[in-house]
């Protein structure tokens, strides 16, 4: 008994650990552009994208680290795995770019 | 002149001409041009619908071509993109004519634009390898240009419904784009 009140004190401050140290992000794409772009987050935060034009969209790291296709409408979510400077563009439309500073 | 510049001219007459007021003295009208005085008159929302959507099914057109014959991958990459793009335009654009019980009415426009880029896709469809290519993205170039000179001269500022308006706003933005992603495209092919 004392064993599994100890397991469920261990699940819920490793639970509220996790959600103290990882920072969930939004960004938006809108009018062919991406909007709300963090300038310095951590590894593993996660980034939520959500393309909010009628077209398609990617936000694809140009160092490899991450590769999303955004259908119309649709929303995706990546963690950030790694420290760096990470610059992202959308391959369907060049012309679109961010950059991301993550921190270790 | 190299054929690439010639696809480009006889595309951009027809579109041009929708400008004419701006432009009538920088270029020659193509023969089959509507008369001055009918297109110096402001387009109707459902001409401008009518051309708006024309030229998108257009650019599909010569993008189904490239797929066809192209085995770059740059040049394949974005003849898709131009598939993806164009076609979820035109369908917004359905929509919004529905919604507005608009129909969509042909016209001088977009009746010499299909007949010009029909001849244009015709002396692509002759080519092969590097020309066709290069051809082919040059085109893009200077169809995009003149499609976004008609959108910001004449197509935007004559269209009186507001959300038609808009919708032509946005496909200038994306369309834009385009007109630069050719552009890099046909400065690497030299």
């Amino acid at each position: 008994m004392r064993g599994l009140a100890l397991a469920a004190l261990f699940c819920t401050a490793g639970a509220l650990f996790q959600s103290a140290a990882a920072a969930t992000w939004h960004v938006v794409i809108r009018d062919i552009a991406y909007h709300d772009v963090p300038k310095e987050v951590h590894v593993g935060d996660v980034v939520v994208w959500t393309n909010k034009d009628f077209i398609d969209h990617t936000a694809t790291a140009r160092d490899g680290s991450f590769d999303i296709v955004l259908s119309a409408d649709k929303t995706a979510r990546t963690t950030l795995k790694r420290a760096g400077k990470i610059a992202f563009y959308c391959r369907f439309h060049p012309q679109m770019t961010g950059v991301i500073t993550v921190l270790p | 002149m190299p054929p690439a510049k010639v696809f480009g001219f006889a595309i951009v007459g027809a579109l041009l001409w929708v400008c004419a007021p701006a432009v009538a003295t920088a270029q020659q009208p193509p023969a089959t041009a509507p008369a001055y005085g009918e297109q110096a008159a402001a387009l109707t929302d459902p001409q401008i619908a009518n051309i708006a959507y024309t030229a998108g099914v257009i650019d599909i057109e010569n993008a189904r071509l490239a797929l066809k014959k192209s085995h770059n991958p740059a040049i394949r990459a974005f003849a898709r993109d131009m598939i993806r793009d164009h076609t979820a335009v035109n369908r917004k654009a359905l929509a919004l004519v529905k919604k507005l019980h608009v129909t969509p009415q042909d016209n001088p426009t977009s009746q010499s634009l299909v007949r010009q880029s029909d001849n244009v896709r015709a002396e692509l469809a002759k080519m092969s390898g590097k020309a066709f290519d290069k051809a082919y993205i040059d085109n893009e170039v200077a169809y995009h240009k003149a499609v976004n000179g008609a959108l910001q001269n004449k197509l935007i500022p004559d269209a009186k419904n507001p959300q038609l308006k808009s919708l032509l706003e946005t496909g200038l933005k994306i369309f834009e784009g385009h007109e630069k992603h050719a552009e890099q495209i046909a400065s690497r092919m030299g």
